[in-house]
């Protein structure tokens, strides 16, 4: 896998559209993740975010629009583009019926994983997993199961880590845990990280920038530290809250 | 295309089948069962006709392939069946994995249980029951060939079927060899059905595979160029099952039914 100059974001996306018959999930979109850079995709059920991921993944044909992933179209290099990518999403567990050991092999295959045992043990150190190494995934509590998917979406040390809610099954002391996991790998690795999650708390805490999805469309992104207090709201959440209720006081509100 | 990709496919398959006993037994048990009861079927008949006709390499002998074809079938299916069941498609397909890996990754996971399967279907019918190959000659070669290619193609076609309809359309998809024994003429001539079943049987691969299978057994001439067709006819049908499925993979893709497979509300 070659790399990716340092400056090039790490994903592109630009003009990104989906349309279900007469329906626009994803109105035409764009936005870009810088390297070392977490970004959270905020916004209210059905709002596109999943949409949004789907694409960026390739599992779903856009309508309109681009994405590169470190300067690689996915459109026409897709295989290229997604061996940098990797993603967890609390509604995709790894299968249930391999242990943790033979998930993270198998994986290692598909994503072509140099000095996979290596690796391997680093991961299982970081997400405290080395116990279970030979424990079915399906024996496993949701939290568990949750760092499993962390560390197979950790295999292929991505330059664009797509996290859909990586912690919503976990206690407060392991979600801190992999907040810090997450952005040490960001720091030490340079990778991009985009991040959806409905903990604003969370978000706060991790993310360096935000954008607000609804109805499709970015209707406002910032530092999610300081959002708040430029549209005279006390905390992220009471923002959130507000951005989803009324969508239509907000459109236009991005700078 | 990329051999640890397709390598991955087949060692997820390995490591399913070394960590359940349960899913094992299959491999192997249902063919034992179809040698042991056709192996007596075939020995009863043998002994109550009077006519010269040698019913165990002409019947049995018939099971034994159609039951190879059958495997061949099911050992892709099961493997695709696999992501299905448990909800894996996001996580396969949203890796580096080409469609050509990843179905000759099935296929590779397929030639493996296949030859389990054929392999005890071989060792009780010569064993127990005397089945002798000789009597079918080089012709057992393209034999297997166009049933094991044929098997394929019936195989990812069913994948493609299941995908575009989702998983509750695992249930048709095996009863599909009951449907095509009888047009396969398995147990007896081509000669004997109507001309509209005959027609259909042509199409069929495996129909050529057990006219020449009969015509060896009764040391009648049979043609090579005859096998050789159906050989590229069931290569020929192989590769429509590859456009299929790549077909229905980009209308999944398209219309979001990869990304949200697992609900079992495709439509």
């Amino acid at each position: 896998m070659s790399s990716t100059s340092k400056t090039e974001a790490v994903l592109k996306v630009d003009g990104l559209r989906k349309d279900y018959g007469a329906v626009s999930a994803v109105k035409g979109i764009g936005f870009a993740v810088q390297p070392n850079e977490v970004v959270g995709l905020l916004g209210p059920n059905g709002a596109g975010k999943t949409t949004t991921i789907s694409m960026i993944l390739g599992v779903l044909e856009p309508t309109a629009g681009t994405i590169e992933i470190g300067g690689i179209d996915l459109g026409r290099r897709r295989t290229r583009a997604l061996e940098r990518t990797n993603f967890a999403a609390v509604y995709a567990p790894l299968p249930g019926n391999l242990t943790v050991y033979e998930n993270l092999r198998v994986f290692g295959l598909l994503y072509s994983v140099k000095d996979f045992h290596q690796r391997l043990e680093v991961l299982l150190q970081q997400f405290d997993l080395a116990r279970f190494r030979n424990t079915k995934c399906g024996v496993l509590s949701s939290g568990e199961q949750t760092r499993v998917s962390l560390a197979k979406a950790m295999l292929n040390t991505p330059r664009l880590l797509l996290l859909d809610e990586p912690t919503a099954s976990i206690d407060p002391a392991s979600a801190r845990e992999i907040r810090e996991t997450i952005r040490t790998f960001v720091h030490s690795s340079g990778a991009g990280v985009l991040w959806t999650s409905h903990n604003m708390y969370e978000v706060e805490a991790v993310c360096d920038r935000v954008m607000f999805l609804s109805h499709g469309e970015i209707i406002l992104s910032g530092d999610p530290k300081r959002l708040p207090a430029e549209h005279e709201k006390s905390t992220l959440e009471e923002l959130f809250i507000s951005v989803a209720r009324e969508p239509l006081n907000w459109e236009g509100a991005q700078s | 295309m990329k051999i640890s990709r397709l390598a991955a496919i087949a060692l997820r398959q390995f490591y399913l089948y070394r960590g359940s006993f349960a899913r094992a037994v299959p491999l192997f048990a249902w063919v034992t069962i179809d040698m042991v009861l056709w192996g007596f079927m075939t020995k009863y008949l043998n002994g109550i006709t009077q006519s010269k006709f040698q019913f165990v390499p002409a019947l049995l002998g018939a099971v034994l392939f159609w039951d190879f074809m059958t495997r061949v079938m099911q050992g892709v299916s099961t493997a695709f069946f696999e992501d299905v069941w448990t909800r894996n498609f996001l996580n396969i397909f949203s890796s580096p994995i080409t469609i050509p890996e990843y179905l000759g990754g099935l296929l590779f996971s397929c030639v493996v249980t296949s030859m389990v399967g054929l392999t005890v279907m071989i060792v009780v019918a010569t064993s127990v029951f005397g089945l002798s190959f000789a009597a079918y000659g080089a012709m057992i070669v393209p034999f297997l060939l166009v049933l094991f290619f044929f098997g394929l193609a019936m195989g990812i076609a069913g994948c493609a079927i299941v995908l575009r309809l989702g998983p509750a359309a695992e249930w048709f998809i095996w009863p599909i060899p009951a449907l095509m024994a009888p047009f396969s003429a398995v147990y007896y001539p081509l000669a004997t059905l109507p001309g509209w079943m005959r027609a259909v049987a042509r199409l069929l691969p495996p129909s050529y595979v057990f006219e020449g299978m009969r015509a060896a057994v009764a040391g009648q001439h049979y043609e090579w160029a005859t096998l050789a067709a159906a050989t590229a006819l069931s290569l020929v049908d192989l590769f429509l099952s590859y456009l299929f499925f790549a077909y229905i993979f980009r209308h999944a893709v398209r219309t979001g039914l990869i990304a949200r497979y697992s609900a079992e509300s495709v439509t």
